[in-house]
Order: C-alpha cells, then sequence, then structure tokens
C-alpha cells in the first residue's frame, strides 16, 4: 500500500516537558514536505521520534502502511527510512570513504552498493577527489554533502532530512537545496525537510507544514503560506 | 646487560598492552573503564587452568580460555551494563554508575572464584621452558616462556589492528564508538557492535592472562597489579587509540625492566605513577589521544 507517511496525533514527551503536543500530517509517496517552525517548535524531536531515535508517548506514524514506531533506527534504514540527523552528521575520524562506505554496510547487495556509490559520487563531485581525507578536513558544505551521499547508498525511499541548511553560507544552501530537489526528481524520492530556513525550504518544497510548540499551525502549498502576511510574519521569519 | 634488560621489558611491555588494550577497546565504544577487566582475566585463565588439567595440555587450553573470555566480555556486556544503561537515570550519577558497577562486578568475580577454586596460589604451567635462552655460557633472563608472550601480543594486536584497519567489521566498531547515533542511522547494528567490541576485549584479557600466568602462579588476585599496569599504559597511549594502548604498555614494560635492573625494585610502582602523573599533567589526553570535537 504506498500511502506514503502518515503521522497522526503524534505525541513525544522529554520528561514533563511535552516536545510535540499532537501533530498529524502526510507526505505523499514522491513529495517534498517542508516541516517550518522556530527553534524549539519540536522539529527535531518530531523527526527523531520517525527515525526510532525518539520513542512517542503516543499517537501513530507509518510509511506506506508500516508503522515507523517501537523499531530501532537500523532497522528503519533497512526499511527504506534514512534519517540525516541536523548538523552536518558525518563521523569526523573516518575518511570521506569511510564515510560513505558506512551507508551500504549492512545491505548484501554490493554491485548495487558500488552503483549508489558513483550516483552519489556524481551528485557531489567535490567528495570524488577528497575520498581519502578524514571527513574532518571537509568545509561545513562538503561534510552536509557527504552525509546526504552517504545515505543515498541505503538506497533510501524516504529521507528525513534535519536542517541541512544549519551554519551554512547562503551560496552553500543553494547547493545543497538544489541536490535534495535532484533527489526527488532523479529518485522520485519522498521528503521530509525540517528546517528553520524557511525561505530556502518553501523554494523547494511542494507543500509546507508550519509547527509551533509541538502543534501544526497550518498547512500549505508555498504560495499559499508565503501569502499570509500575519503567517510570515509569526512563524516563517520572511 | 641492555639487551637483556629491553627483552624483558618488552616481554612484560607486551602483556601490558594486551591489557591496555582490553580498556581502550571498552572504553571506546562504553565511555566506562572497566574495572572487572582483571577479574574477567583471571576468570578466563581459571577456566583455561581446569581445561589444561583435565587435557593436559596447555596448547588446548589457550584457545578456549581465550574463547571463554571473548563469552565473559560479551555476557557482561548484555547481562550487566546494558541492563544499567537501560535502566540509567540522567546527571552524575549515569556517569559514575557504570564504573563502580565494574568495581562491583570485580568483586564479585573473585569472591565467587575464590568460592570455587579457593585462594590457594595454583600452577598453570606451559610446556615451554621459563629458563632463560643460552648463549654459549651467558644465560639470558629472557626465555621461551618469554618469547611466546611477545609473539602472542603480536599476533593479537596485528590480529585487532587488521579488523579495525581493513573490514567491514572494523569499520562498523570504529564508527559506533565515535558516534553511536551516526552509525545507527546508518544502518549498523550498534548493540550487536558494542557486544563485539566487549568479546575482543575480553578475549585480548584473556590472552594476557593464560600467556603471563605460567611465569607465576594463579590466585584470585593474581592479576590485579597487570591491570593497574595496563590501565596506566592505556592512559598513557591516550585511552582511545589502539596504538596508543601498545605504545603505552611497551613504554611502560622497557621503563620498569630497566629500573628494576639498574636502580631499585622498589621504585618500579612508583616511577609507573610518577609517569602516569607526569603524562596527566603534561598531555592529559595522552600520547596518541587525538583533540577531537565530538560534535564537530
Amino acid at each position: 500500500m504506498k500511502s506514503g507517511l502518515v503521522v497522526s496525533h503524534l505525541k513525544v514527551n522529554y520528561g514533563a516537558i511535552g516536545a510535540v503536543k499532537d501533530i498529524s500530517f502526510s507526505v505523499l509517496p514522491g513529495e517534498l514536505v517542508a516541516v517550518i517552525g522556530a527553534n524549539g517548535a519540536g522539529k527535531s524531536t518530531l523527526i527523531r521520534s520517525l527515525s526510532g531515535l525518539v520513542t512517542p508517548s503516543s499517537g501513530s506514524a507509518s510509511w506506506n502502511g508500516s508503522s515507523l514506531l517501537h523499531k530501532r533506527p537500523e532497522q528503519l534504514v533497512r526499511e527504506g527510512v534514512v534519517h540525516i540527523a541536523e548538523g552536518k552528521a558525518v563521523i569526523p575520524e573516518l575518511t570521506v570513504a569511510e564515510n560513505l562506505a558506512l551507508g551500504g554496510l549492512w545491505r548484501r547487495d554490493k554491485t548495487d552498493v558500488a552503483l549508489a556509490t558513483q550516483e552519489s559520487l556524481s551528485l557531489f563531485p567535490a567528495l570524488a577527489t577528497r575520498l581519502q581525507q578524514r571527513a574532518d578536513t571537509l568545509s561545513g558544505g562538503e561534510r552536509q554533502m557527504l552525509a546526504i551521499a552517504r545515505a543515498l547508498i541505503s538506497r533510501p525511499q524516504l529521507l528525513l532530512l534535519d536542517e541541512p541548511s544549519l551554519g551554512l553560507a547562503p551560496l552553500i544552501i543553494e547547493q545543497i537545496f538544489v541536490a535534495i530537489n535532484h533527489l526527488r526528481v532523479q529518485f522520485g524520492m519522498t521528503v521530509l525537510l525540517v528546517e528553520q530556513n524557511a525561505m530556502s525550504a518553501l523554494k523547494i518544497a511542494d507543500r509546507g507544514v508550519v509547527i509551533n510548540l509541538g502543534e501544526v499551525v497550518t498547512t500549505g502549498t508555498p504560495a499559499e503560506l508565503v501569502s499570509n502576511t500575519q503567517l510570515r510574519e509569526a512563524y516563517l521569519g520572511i | 646487560m641492555f639487551i637483556d634488560t629491553l627483552l624483558i621489558g618488552l616481554s612484560s611491555g607486551a602483556i601490558y598492552s594486551l591489557m591496555a588494550l582490553a580498556l581502550v577497546l571498552v572504553w571506546r565504544s562504553t565511555r566506562v573503564i572497566n574495572f572487572a577487566q582483571s577479574g574477567q582475566a583471571v576468570l578466563s585463565t581459571y577456566i583455561g587452568y581446569e581445561i589444561s588439567l583435565a587435557t593436559h595440555n596447555y596448547w588446548i587450553s589457550l584457545p578456549l580460555a581465550i574463547a571463554a573470555g571473548a563469552l565473559i566480555g560479551s555476557l557482561v556486556d548484555l547481562l550487566f551494563m546494558r541492563l544499567l544503561a537501560k535502566r540509567g537515570t540522567t546527571g552524575p550519577i549515569a556517569e559514575i554508575a557504570p564504573v563502580i558497577a565494574t568495581l562491583g562486578l570485580l568483586g564479585l568475580i573473585q569472591s565467587v572464584i575464590g568460592l570455587i577454586w579457593g585462594n590457594a596460589f595454583l600452577q598453570y604451567s606451559s610446556p615451554l621452558s621459563a629458563k632463560g635462552f643460552t648463549f654459549g655460557t651467558h644465560t639470558i633472563p629472557f626465555s621461551p616462556q618469554n618469547l611466546f608472550i611477545v609473539i602472542a601480543a603480536a599476533v593479537v594486536l596485528g590480529i585487532f589492528g587488521f579488523v579495525f584497519r581493513y573490514t567491514n567489521l572494523g569499520l562498523a566498531l570504529r564508527a559506533a564508538s565515535f558516534q553511536p547515533e551516526i552509525a545507527q542511522l546508518s544502518g549498523i547494528r550498534v548493540n550487536l557492535v558494542r557486544n563485539i567490541g566487549w568479546a575482543f576485549a575480553g578475549a585480548a584479557g584473556a590472552v594476557a592472562g593464560a600467556v603471563i600466568t605460567p611465569t607465576s602462579t594463579l590466585s584470585p588476585h593474581s592479576l590485579d597489579l597487570l591491570f593497574v599496569s595496563g590501565f596506566i599504559a592505556a592512559v598513557i597511549g591516550g585511552l582511545d587509540s589502539l596504538i596508543g594502548a601498545v605504545v603505552g604498555g611497551l613504554v611502560l614494560g622497557v621503563g620498569f625492566a630497566f629500573i628494576l635492573q639498574y636502580i631499585s625494585s622498589a621504585l618500579t610502582f612508583l616511577v609507573g605513577f610518577i609517569i602516569l602523573m607526569f603524562v596527566l599533567l603534561v598531555r592529559p589526553r595522552g600520547i596518541f589521544g587525538q583533540r577531537v570535537n565530538r560534535n564537530a
């Protein structure tokens, strides 16, 4: 059943604090949806609960009909749900090649791992010349590219991206977002993009979900969201 | 005389390296100093001792003692450390609880050994001679057993080095120890990989116990001093570095041997602690420890 990502009345508590209070939304297969909100809105907690890093207290979340909850992150990766964590999620002590290899380590089809690695490197040619360098010698943008490239080697169907623009220069952000958009176009991937940088995210998104204090404020197409002056001032920062 | 002392130092240094390696393997993956390591090593040595009594063959008992050491390491993680991590609270207790727990486990293992085998000094013998090699009329203090110790340690270190550097398992072990969350999100079964790390550590400690014990005696506390030396060696090497553990062990072993030979036996441990304090004061991250921002 290709129902895409369906999140229903999801609630996550951190101790006594309700980081995600009641969130419902869906992402259709092949769609790119941006979750937008200020710092502390519950964006990261939401995405962490979808990838198995945090256990929600109630509600449900499923990918193509199969529940995402109460599964370990490594299990979800095997089911095609891959989360790229916030903050240039690479392992600085390992080389670029080793970081890439991690994405395919668990996969049996080594021929396809090699193919996926080639595809990732042609998407980010800057990495191809730095394969033997340690990841901590890369620039911020290159590290983010490496994190995405590694995820691609796992052949994700649903990509969960947490703040890929964090700490990057505007020009680099644009490059990264062009690449993310490319993933959907070239590979038909479904993407859930969590971003504070509303403007860049809405440029490539099909739809946006605005959240604040752990709750959905509104959803709509980028044009609808951007044209709402009140929304722009209160939540989008644009 | 200089060469003799160097050889003796290498032999004991190799053992310290193995013990240091066991500590580093656990530290890297769980951020815990495993004080139970000497208990685990001595328990696997007792198992080797029992097997050698039953089979009258040291060479059969040795691999089985190593396998037992790996199994014990794996069980300590599964039944003990993982449970603690699951029930772990937050705050300072969460950091210190596993360390205290390993101390408790050490006491438990040594008491159980005392109950089963008693506290007497047992002889776990190897067929190799403990008498030094003779060249003409000169007998050096370096025996075939010492040579075997050096070879065994080198083989273990070589295998670990190869596994860590060139295999998928090694890559998974390194990834899981540096950034467990990213490793998990890449599809690596971090708990399984961590357990293999504990088994490797247990095996390294077991090799140390099984090859050094024939040069002295076996008792519940016979490896305690070895643990202290291994710990100092691991800290000198930077706790995070496998090469550091090896170099730290060799430096300490050779250093001890020269002090014993040329100054006084009373000073050996004192000097060990002076070296430790010196490293901690001058280069707290150890000789091979890297100043890496783990959140970068």
